[in-house]
This record gives structure tokens, sequence and C-alpha cells, in this order.
């Protein structure tokens, strides 16, 4: 028994309307919507309803109608017990839903590309390991940062120790000559009026 | 010779090579602002327009100041208070004022290098933890507030900040920011641990990376679709602009703290240097390569944004076209990006009164380029929402973080140094106290100090401190930077000291600058600064998860008690001016019968006759 499309706008209340980007989805790779791919469609949803309601849909249960070029149309499910009775909307909805993933897959379509207008997409739980990851880098990161401080704490340690060991012997003697050698600030600004014969060649500094 | 009283005299540290000292002075100028607020200013200020301004007041006054700060540091042979207290005793408030300012900057610049190192941490996740919003309590729907404003907006308002809705609610210490503020303050400890030895060597990998990374960036960038877009939008000249004095100020203030002088930092990097050193074509170098990178970032980074805004561009014509296709039933992919218009043009014809009832979004281009952000909004919200559109977005959202993490750590050297080497100088701690354990504590007493910005309220904090430490006090210090070396040194010993260094005297350029144009424009800029600055009750923007209409800021007013540090900041760090001039006159006075101590700095102790 076919229903007219008249009855099926009439009865919209029980009916989906399902849209199809395949272009969208698939681009180069997009296959033609024909009626094979409606009739992939038909048998998906019987055995979607087979699944949620344990009774023997076939497809000839889904009637689908007013098809466009966008692809979208509507269908809806007969019952198999009496086919003049529609399956309520909320039994077709949970159907959907379940078997979702499945649904999508035949057509190799998404949540979006494969839209059934009312039913809200399911919604993907972001994936949250055990270990948060970020908690890993800062571990390696400041492990490597206080492995380093100690390191070069323990090397000025001991490089102290070693002064103070080969200082001991030489004491005096060492002192004069260290004071000489180096540069003398006297912590006055200036040293009078710099005289200028006694500037050496050498005035800029070479990079 | 004279021998020193202490035999144990300590050689000045020295640079191990030119290369070093130029990196680090050009490391500690090129920081974050030049890659986040100058794009900013740019392109708010009539883009190609706002360069003039800009290069005016870096010929005239950021190039003068450097050159002093660079010479002075390099001939006295102190840190920023030895160099004051030599040239006047009356004027080293100046140093302890730059160092007040250095330990202030220092506290919250490093508060965003850990916020850095989270979204660092953060980037070695597929996807990106800012890419999708998570799911609320009762696993039905997404949170509520990431879905009002989008996933970036909450992933830094909310799991990265966790703000309060005002700066008076302090909420508690966010314990993710304590840690990774901690490993800040060790990566800039690590990196100082050595003094300039172990800074030298560090500034190799941070004063060159960012320039690899916004290389990459730029490359990058101008391969991605809506580069183009991005550049014109930012580089188009809009003349009558510069009419707006507030461009001109801008400009000055820019320059100014761009070029990071009175903070002290400098003064002491160019201590480390030998006697002779040519400073005059150090300070343009510095003062060129910083104003040439400032250009460079803006035009990586506004690449970057012309692709984001072509991409919001697109994404808003893609569900037009979605609304248009499912209504008409249109088959799919018949309009495309490119077709649209004729599509709608078509279709307005045909079905006029069904176009008009249909909920189609109006997208312009030239809004979305104008969604333009400076400072944080940048960095965390603007640029990462473009890193999740480009492929392979970990890689570009590592490199921007490490690169932000150079870029700070490198100005963090020369902020840390600005306290460190006064201090050393000085001889306030025991000699026995190694100058690693100097370094630790400076760096522990910082890191307590600024867990204040750790809390909920913490980005009202840093925004305050950002406004007002890092401004009004600086240009108080620069201008009587400028009064000090020219007026009270005087011009003709400046003028000697330079020829023992560098081999010439200052050209008649640098001469004029320094008597009068400088410090009159900063005048100029101090003043007008703090007239704006006063014109309005200041207000900052807070995010308030329960605003009607979301998403979008509030714009409060501080109260009366933040209001009150506000004016705290800027007044204390330059109290000590005054403050110190005052204290030596005092003890001049009443010091005036026995040995005289004369402002005059040549009087050498060694030649003074005792009646």
């Amino acid at each position: 028994m076919l229903f007219s499309s008249e009855r099926i706008s009439k009865d919209a209340s029980d009916g989906y309307k399902v849209r199809l980007s395949i272009k969208t989805a698939l681009g180069d790779q997009a296959y033609l919507w024909d009626e094979k791919e409606m009739f992939l469609f038909r048998s998906t949803m019987a055995y979607a309803m087979r699944g949620q309601l344990n009774q023997q849909f076939d497809v000839s249960n889904i009637i689908v109608c007013e098809e466009t070029a966008r692809v979208s149309f509507w269908f809806v499910v007969t019952s198999p017990l009496n086919t003049s009775n529609l399956v309520d909307k909320k039994s077709v909805e949970e159907a959907v839903r379940k078997h979702r993933n499945r649904i999508n897959s035949a057509f190799l379509l998404t949540d979006e590309t494969l839209e059934f207008e009312g039913i809200p997409r399911t919604l993907e739980a972001p994936f949250t390991p055990d270990t948060p990851p970020w908690l890993i880098v800062f571990g390696v990161v400041m492990g490597a940062v206080v492995a380093g401080i100690i390191v070069f704490i323990g090397f000025s340690v001991v490089q102290k120790k070693r002064k103070k060991n080969k200082k001991t012997p030489e004491d005096e003697d060492s002192e004069e000559e260290e004071s000489r050698g180096k540069t003398m600030e006297n912590g006055a600004a200036n040293e009078g009026v710099y005289n200028m014969s006694f500037t050496d060649e050498e005035r800029f500094t070479r990079i | 010779m004279a021998k020193t009283k202490d035999s144990k005299v300590e050689e000045r540290p020295k640079w191990d090579n030119k290369v070093q000292y130029m990196l680090t002075c050009i490391g500690f100028a090129v920081g974050l602002g030049n890659v986040w607020r100058f794009p900013y200013l740019c392109q708010i200020y009539g883009g190609g327009a706002f360069l003039i301004p800009y290069l005016i007041a870096l010929v005239f006054e950021g190039l003068p100041l450097l050159y002093l700060e660079l010479a002075i540091g390099q001939r006295l042979r102190k840190g920023s208070i030895g160099v004051w207290n030599s040239i006047s005793p009356l004027l080293g408030g100046v140093g302890i004022a730059s160092m007040l300012v250095s330990f202030l900057v220092g506290i919250f610049y490093n508060t965003i290098l850990a916020w850095v190192l989270w979204y660092f941490f953060h980037s070695f996740q597929n996807p990106l933890p800012w890419s999708q919003c998570p799911l609320n309590d009762n696993q039905t729907d997404y949170n509520v507030e990431c879905q009002r404003s989008s996933p970036v907006n909450y992933f830094w308002y909310r799991e990265t900040l966790n703000i309060t809705p005002n700066i008076e609610t302090s909420g508690s210490l966010q314990w993710w920011l304590v840690i990774c503020l901690a490993s800040a303050w060790c990566v800039v400890y690590i990196c100082l641990i050595k003094g300039i030895k172990s800074m030298g060597k560090a500034v190799y990998v941070t004063a060159t990376f960012p320039y690899l990374v916004l290389t990459i960036f730029l490359i990058r960038g101008l391969t991605l679709p809506g580069a183009i877009d991005g550049l014109v939008y930012l580089f188009t000249p809009n003349w009558d602009i510069l009419k707006n004095p507030r461009v001109w100020l801008d400009a000055a203030t820019q320059i100014f703290f761009s070029l990071s002088v009175a903070f002290g930092g400098l003064i002491a990097f160019s201590s480390y240097n030998e006697e002779r050193n040519n400073c005059e074509r150090d300070a343009l170098l510095v003062g060129i390569i910083n104003s040439a990178t400032s250009l460079y970032a803006s035009i990586s980074i506004f690449a970057i944004l012309g692709f984001k805004a072509t991409t919001a561009f697109n994404s808003c014509q893609q569900d037009n076209i979605l609304t248009l296709t499912n209504h008409f039933e249109i088959p799919d992919k018949n309009i495309t990006l490119e077709t649209y218009d004729q599509w709608f043009e078509h279709l307005n014809s045909t079905y006029p009164k069904e176009i008009a009832n249909l909920p189609l979004w109006h997208c312009d281009l030239q809004t979305y380029l104008g969604q333009s952000a400076s400072g944080t909004g940048l960095a965390f919200i603007l640029f990462t929402e473009a890193v999740i559109e480009m492929p392979g977005s970990q890689v570009w959202a590592v490199l921007f973080f490490i690169m932000l993490l150079s870029l700070g750590l490198s100005s963090m050297f020369g902020n840390i140094e600005g306290v460190l080497t006064p201090i050393n100088d000085l001889k306030l701690l025991p000699k026995w106290i190694p100058n690693e354990v100097v370094t630790a504590i400076i760096c522990l007493i910082s890191f307590l100090t600024a867990l204040i910005f750790t809390l909920g309220s913490g980005n009202y904090w840093v925004e305050v401190f950002n406004n007002y430490v890092g401004s009004v006090p600086l240009l108080i210090i620069a201008f009587f930077e400028f009064i000090g070396v020219i007026y009270v040194h005087g011009m003709k010993n400046f003028s000697e000291d330079i020829y023992f260094m560098t081999g010439s005297r200052p050209s008649i350029f640098w001469r004029q600058c320094w008597l009068w144009i400088s410090p009159l424009l900063l005048l100029i800029v101090l003043v007008a600064y703090v007239i704006v600055q006063a014109q309005e009750y200041p207000v900052y923007p807070a995010w308030n998860a329960d605003r009607e209409p979301f998403p979008g800021t509030d714009t409060l007013n501080y109260p009366e008690w933040v209001f009150a540090i506000i004016i705290l900041l800027c007044v204390v760090p330059v109290l000590p001016i005054p403050l110190v001039a005052l204290y030596r006159l005092i003890l001049r006075c009443t010091k005036k019968s026995s040995a005289r101590t004369d402002l005059n700095p040549y009087s050498n102790d060694g030649f003074q006759i005792e009646t």
C-alpha cells in the first residue's frame, strides 16, 4: 500500500526530514544519489527500527516522499504489525540516535552531512586522558631546569672548595700578583682631567 | 697604582665577546610589546601613516636616550644606582627609582611568561584544548559559558585564569598558575645563575630564536589564503589620523617603552663592557633593530590575522550558503563561495520575500579584519584561534609560544639585572654571600610577590601594573636622566667621556637632542600622558560570565582602594628621587663643619687637604 505525498505531509508530525550533503562530505569521491542509494537508506532505517522495537521491520515499512535535488526527503515508518499505523516519532528518533553511527557509515557521511531534521547530533565527549598531558610536559621541563640548577650550584661549590684549598698554601705571594694585574676602580667618577699624553693607539674595540 | 683596602679585589664581570653584549641589549629591547603592541597600534592608527610619528619619535627621543644610557653606563662602569651616585649624590634617587621600577615590572612580566608556559605545556595535545568546548557536569550538553563565548575565550578566561567577575573579588590561588609561575622563575634563575656569564650564553638562543620563528610564520602566513588582505588592511595609510594628537602621544610612548630605557638594565649591561667601545654604533644598532623587528613582526602577525579573518568570513558565507541550499532545495555544492553572490542576486530577485525571512548573516571581511587586539588578547585569543585553523596546529602553537617565551625571557634578564647590578655594586649584602644566592633570593622574593597575580583576579592586577607602573614613573626617570647627565654632569664632561670611549666627540645632532630636543619632547609626552590619563576615571574590562549580552567584557570603574594603589604605583617608584636629594642635602648641611662632601664630582679624596 502506497501512501500519497499529501498523506505524508499531513502526517508530518510522525515523519522526519532528511538532508544529505554528499558532495560536501566526500568532494571528488561523491557518489550519485539514485534509487539504489535510496534502497540502502530504507533498508538501513528498517535495520535501525528492528534494533529498536524488536519487530520485523522491512524495507517496505519505510516510506519516502518529497525527494528533491538537494537530496532531501521525508520519510515515515509504518508498523509491520499493521501497515496503516505509523510508528511514533519518539521511537524513530531513539532508533536513529542509537544506530546513528551505523547509519552514517553506511553512507560514508557524518552527523552534519546526513542530517535528520529535529534530531540533534550526538555530542563527542572530548577525550580526557587520565594524566593531563600538560603535567607531563611540565614535569619534563621543570625536571630539566631543576637538574640544571643543582648541577650549576654543585659545580660552583666544588670550584670554590678547590680554590680555597689551592689558596691557603700560597697566600701572600699570589695576592700581590693578583691585585697588580687587575683593573682598579677607585670609586671616583672622574679621574680628574683625562691626560691625553698617555693614550694608547688602540682606541676602538673591534667586534 | 693605588691598591684598594680590600686586597681581594674582584674583577668586574665582562662580556665574553661583543656579540653577547649586542644580543643582550637587543633581546632586552625587543620584547613582547614588539609583537603584540606595535602591530595593534599600527592598525588602529592608520597603518602606514603611523610609521611617520613612530620614526620621528625614534630619531628624536628614543635614540638619544638610548645612546645616553649606554654611554654613561660604559663610562662609569656601575649599575644604575652607582652611576647616579657618581654623577651627583643628590641624584642617587634616580638609580633607586630605576631599581624599583625594574623590580615591579619584572614581577608582572614574568607572570605573563607563566601564562605563556601554561599554553606551551598545553600545545602538545591533539586536538588543542582551546579548540573544543568541554561537556557540562551532566554530560548532556557543552558547557554553557563556553558555548556562549567561544572555546578559545573559555580556555583563556576560565581554564587558564579562572577569572573573577571583577577586581574586588579576589578568588583563591590557582594552583596550576602557581606552578607555572614557579617554573617561569626557575627558568629565569637558571639563566641568570652565573650572572652575565650564563646570561650571555642564554641570549644566543633567546635573542635569535624569535627571528627564526617570525620568519617561519611569515613564510607560512604569506602562503595562507587571506594573508594579503590582512597586510593591506594593516598598511593602508590613513593620513587624516596624523591630525589626532593622540597618535603622536602613543607613538612616542610606544618607542619609549619599546626600547626599555630608564629601567637601569641597559646601564647595567653596558657597564660590563670594555671602556673603549663604540657605544654610538651600539645605540644606533639596538634602536634600529628594535624598530625593524616591530615592523617585521607586524607583517608576520597580520598575515596570520588576515588568514583568520578570511576563514571567519568564509565560514560566515558557508552558513549562509547552507541556509539557502536547505531552504530552496538546491543541490549540494551548487552554491559555492565563488558563486554565492550570483546565486544570491538571482534568488533575491525571484523570491525576495522568502529571502527577507531567512536568517542570513551579513558577512563583511572588513569587520573581521577590524577585530584586533593587543596584548594578551592578541596572543591568547586571536592567535590561538588562528592556529587552530592552520594545518598542523600543534607545531605552530608550540613555535609561537616558544617565541613568546624567548622574547619575554630576554627582556626579563634586563629587568632582573636592573635589580641585581645595583645590589652587587652597592655591596648591600655581605661579601660572603655568593652571587648565586643573591640571585636566588631576588627570584624567590619576586616569585612570592607575584603570587597576587595567580589569584582569580590576577589578570586585572597585571593590567593595573602594566598600565601604571611601566608608564609614568619611567617617563619621569628618563627626564631626570637627561637632567642628570647633561646638566649636572655637564655636556662638556659627557663629550669628553664619549671622546675617551669612542675617539670622537658627539656630533651636533646628538648634542642638540640631548640639550633640549629630547628632554622637551619627553616633558611634553609626560604632561600629555598624565593629562590624558587624568581626564577619565580609570576603567578596566571585566569578564563576567553572567553578563547579558555575552560574550564581551564589562567596562567597570576601578574601586577606590584600587585607585589609591594605582596612585601609589605611579608615585612610590619616583619618590626616592626627591627623598634622596633631600636626605643628602640635609647630610651635607649638618656635616659642613667636618670634611666637606662636595657636590663636585671632580673631588678625589686622595687630594683632600685637611686643615
